[in-house]
């Protein structure tokens, strides 16, 4: 069969779309000038009660700007529409727009939904007045759906671990020699050195990359809060000890930290699980404060809410720490099993994530703890831990949030680094970080084993921290 | 100030020890010395032989003992067998008469790091060729960061909202959300592969470490500047738009001084005490995008060292590097701490 090229029949929007892009590039630089030498528009209200409007080449050159950027904006949403319609006929472009068929719809889903009931939905609501949070967020919840429907496998088009010979190296949109029956028939961004379609493991790490980091930086955060609202509140010895060990895990070179933890050798000797003893009880130690803080003095209420939540937690807690054959292996209702190299890969993201975020909160406790709500709710006689807890910590939400946006994306960076450094996961894993570094040997003659991986890992921080951004303006203005 | 100087550097000798401590406890771990084991003697031992090679190499002690010989406050260790002694101190093996002669102390306060089983050569000559060529490098990244992330900062936050101040904050936002490994990886694809056919540059560094050239040296560079050059220049924006809200900027500009004067000579010099501090404080992820960068365009650096010294379990030279890495870190906070003290004399005074 004849190899697909990239746009196939809507080749013809192609001079269109490079045309475009060269007159938007070419405004932005124009716009950026005239910004810096004149002073833009300006409205002068005179004496008679009417205004004048002063435009400035600026002025126009804006406009320039935002025409040339809504044109390209619609002729690649043209290059998608038109190619969730025409899929193969439309080239690779169109192949992978149609692949993305359910994120789409998703997504034109959440999006409707939010924006239809924007008001009612809080600091959530707020993003959608915000274009660059806008942005971020359809960013993030692109790669979100992506790994959620790839998880589900809706989108990957070959089975990311498998070898199909013939296929070693090859370029976008090469055909499968003798495709089997219902099998797809293209390798839509090529192959891999070991013959594995690069799309398919692309789709498949943004699950596998998902899985983690944002669960690793939720751990990270209920440590950091544990341990920092007291630091804050208390202050005195207590805050040094804990300042001089977070300090001691933050003055560590990050890479040395993890080439000392996550080796084979490290996890025979159980370490890691040891330290995911101390690190997982955190969460259970912090629900059972903040319901028991609240409910003290109701203890019927207390009990039931104890139970309810701190049963599932405990048992989780469990077979999280529990496995067969390791050093820690007592407990006979063995949930799940995590593979010693990802736990590792997790309890040392954690590790490394959260003497920041304890610094944080400390930062942000120690400033609230003087103002009057605290003070009138220590006259109360309210307990340490319900002022910090209920009312220390609902109160640094908004940046804190913020931070947790930034954070993932940091840990997806962390994450990245370990697999590029062949580290923790297991060597076939089609996460980022380990694609990219498997495709980087051979990146002088082939390029798209690296490349998109590196692309999607690239979008989804930046999505991050645009999200991120959004949300610190509207909690500020909030 | 020179009571807080103590004070710190007291604090500073204390993580140091305790961090060296924890290297050396987590590489003196049983799977790692057998690993040391089989890759030094052959990878066959049996277990008896593996635990008679690290007695005769004196790493069955205990730890505190080994970590004390490292350090040098406690007398090496020496292992008699029919052929002669060996030790720590002790080159070789060498007769009882010679053993007798040698010093009895010989750790990291004597100037003795150690001999590196990875490289088999003096860790401290290692360390140092090694830290050279790393030195050079981060001249260079330096050289190209500060002054990048500082106008792109100051431009963008003269004017908080304007279209500059959008365009470089999205410019900074984007360097900051690419890492080391994805940004090399690009720059690599499109300026030094066949494929992309620009070839403006070389994919690898290698020749760097004798000859730089812009062409061999300018992409490590690049790579290792971008990735830290966005979060200082957001620094400096941030403290750049605080600056310049500030009631004298508004004084200044009533009284109808031009705005590059007002920028120039009155906000300047305000707006870059809180960037100096970020920049120092940069430098652990510098280290970090150093060992990112050195693997990829196979530089022989300290990075190289960290990893080559990690993968083979090289103790003694892992401790150095770590007491380099370390000590760079803090020293940098202290550098930052007392720098910031220093420029802002609103502290200084009180």
């Amino acid at each position: 069969m004849e190899p697909l090229s990239w746009t196939g029949s809507i080749a013809f929007l192609n001079p269109i779309l490079m045309l475009s892009f060269g007159l938007l590039a070419a405004s932005i630089i124009i716009w950026v000038c005239l910004n810096i030498v004149t002073s833009g528009s300006k409205t002068t209200y005179n004496n008679d009660a009417t205004t004048t409007f002063t435009a400035s080449p600026a002025a126009f050159s804006s406009f320039s700007v935002r025409l040339f950027f809504f044109t390209s904006a619609a002729l690649i949403t043209a290059y998608l529409v038109l190619g969730m319609f025409m899929g193969l006929t439309a080239g690779i472009v169109g192949a992978m727009a149609q692949q993305f068929i359910p994120v789409w719809i998703a997504l034109a889903a959440i999006f409707a939904l939010s924006i239809i009931f924007k008001r009612k939905l809080g600091l959530y609501g707020k993003l959608f007045d915000n274009q660059v949070g806008m942005i971020g967020y359809a960013i993030v919840m692109f790669w979100i759906l992506t790994g959620i429907f790839a998880a589900m496998d809706l989108i990957a088009t070959h089975d990311p671990l498998a070898q199909i010979s013939g296929m070693k190296n090859k370029v976008p949109g090469t055909a499968l020699r003798d495709p089997k029956d219902g099998a797809y028939a293209y390798y839509l961004l090529g192959g891999d050195n070991l013959a594995r379609d690069v799309f398919s493991r692309m789709v498949t790490g943004a699950s596998e990359v998902l899985k983690y980091a944002p669960l690793a930086t939720l751990f990270a955060f209920m440590v950091g809060i544990t341990l920092g609202l007291p630091a804050g509140y208390y202050g005195g010895k207590l805050d040094l000890v804990i300042s001089f060990l977070a300090n001691l895990i933050l003055a560590f070179p990050v890479i040395l930290l993890f080439y000392l933890l996550v080796t084979p050798e490290i996890v025979a000797t159980g370490l890691p699980q040891y330290m995911a003893v101390i690190l997982f009880s955190f969460p259970i130690a912090f629900f059972a404060v903040l319901l028991n803080s609240r409910y003290r003095t109701q203890p019927v209420k207390n009990a039931v809410w104890l139970t309810i939540v701190l049963l599932p937690l405990v048992l989780m807690y469990l077979s999280l720490i529990n496995e067969k054959g390791s050093k820690i292996d007592f407990w006979p209702l063995d949930l799940f099993d995590i593979p010693g190299g990802v736990l590792v890969v997790f309890v040392s993201v954690v590790f490394v994530n959260s003497p920041t975020v304890f610094r944080i909160v400390r930062g942000l406790t120690m400033d609230i703890k003087t103002r009057d709500y605290v003070a009138a709710a220590q006259t109360r006689g309210e307990s340490p831990w319900y002022i910090m807890l209920w009312e220390i910590l609902p109160n640094v939400r908004g940046p804190l949030i913020v931070d947790f946006c930034l954070r993932i994306g940091y840990t997806i960076i962390l994450l990245g680094t370990l697999g590029f450094f062949g580290l923790g996961l297991p060597p076939e894993s089609p996460d980022w970080g380990s694609t990219i570094n498997d495709g980087r040997k051979l990146l002088a003659i082939y390029l798209h084993p690296a490349l998109p991986p590196a692309f999607a890992l690239m979008t989804l921080v930046l999505g991050l921290n645009l999200l991120a951004d959004g949300l610190r303006e509207e909690s500020l203005n909030d | 100030m020179g009571l807080f100087i103590l004070r710190r550097t007291a604090v500073m000798l204390l993580t140091a020890l305790c961090l060296t401590f924890i290297v050396f406890s987590l590489t003196n771990l049983f799977p790692n010395l057998e690993k040391l084991a089989k890759t030094q003697g052959n990878f066959r031992m049996s277990d008896e032989a593996v635990v008679s090679w690290l007695e005769k190499n004196g790493y069955m002690q205990p730890v505190f003992a080994k970590y004390g010989q490292w350090l040098g406050v406690v007398p090496g260790w020496t292992y008699e067998t029919d052929e002669g002694v060996t030790g720590r101190c002790i080159i070789g093996t060498v007769d009882a008469d010679v053993a007798s002669q040698a010093p009895q102390l010989c750790g990291i306060l004597q100037g003795n790091w150690g001999h590196s089983t990875r490289f088999k050569a003096d860790v401290g000559e290692i360390v140092q060729t090694r830290l050279s060529n790393t030195g050079y490098l981060m001249m260079w990244v330096l050289v190209l960061m500060i002054p990048l992330a500082l106008i792109t900062g100051v431009l963008a936050g003269m004017r908080e909202g304007s279209i500059t101040d959008r365009v470089l904050s999205t410019f900074s936002i984007v360097t900051t959300a690419t890492p080391e490994y994805v940004s090399g990886v690009v720059f690599i694809a499109i300026f030094a592969s066949s494929t992309a056919g620009l070839k403006w540059f070389k994919g690898t560094a290698t020749g760097a470490m004798e000859n730089p050239t812009f062409e061999n040296f300018f992409l490590p560079v690049l790579t290792i500047a971008l990735y830290a050059m966005g979060y200082i220049a957001r620094m400096t924006r941030a403290s750049m738009t605080e600056v310049m809200t500030a009631q004298y900027i508004r004084t200044a500009r009533l009284k109808g001084v031009s705005f590059p004067n007002i920028v120039i000579k009155h906000a300047l010099r305000n707006a870059l005490i809180a960037p100096f501090t970020v920049i120092m404080l940069q430098f652990p992820w510098l280290l970090n995008g150093v060992v990112i960068v050195e693997t990829l365009f196979n530089y022989k650096g300290f990075g190289w060292a960290l990893v080559e010294a990690a993968s083979n379990n090289d103790i003694e030279l892992l401790l150095a590097i770590s007491v380099v890495s370390v000590v760079v870190v803090l020293l940098t906070q202290l550098l930052s701490d007392i720098g910031y003290v220093f420029l802002n004399p609103r502290i200084r005074i009180s």
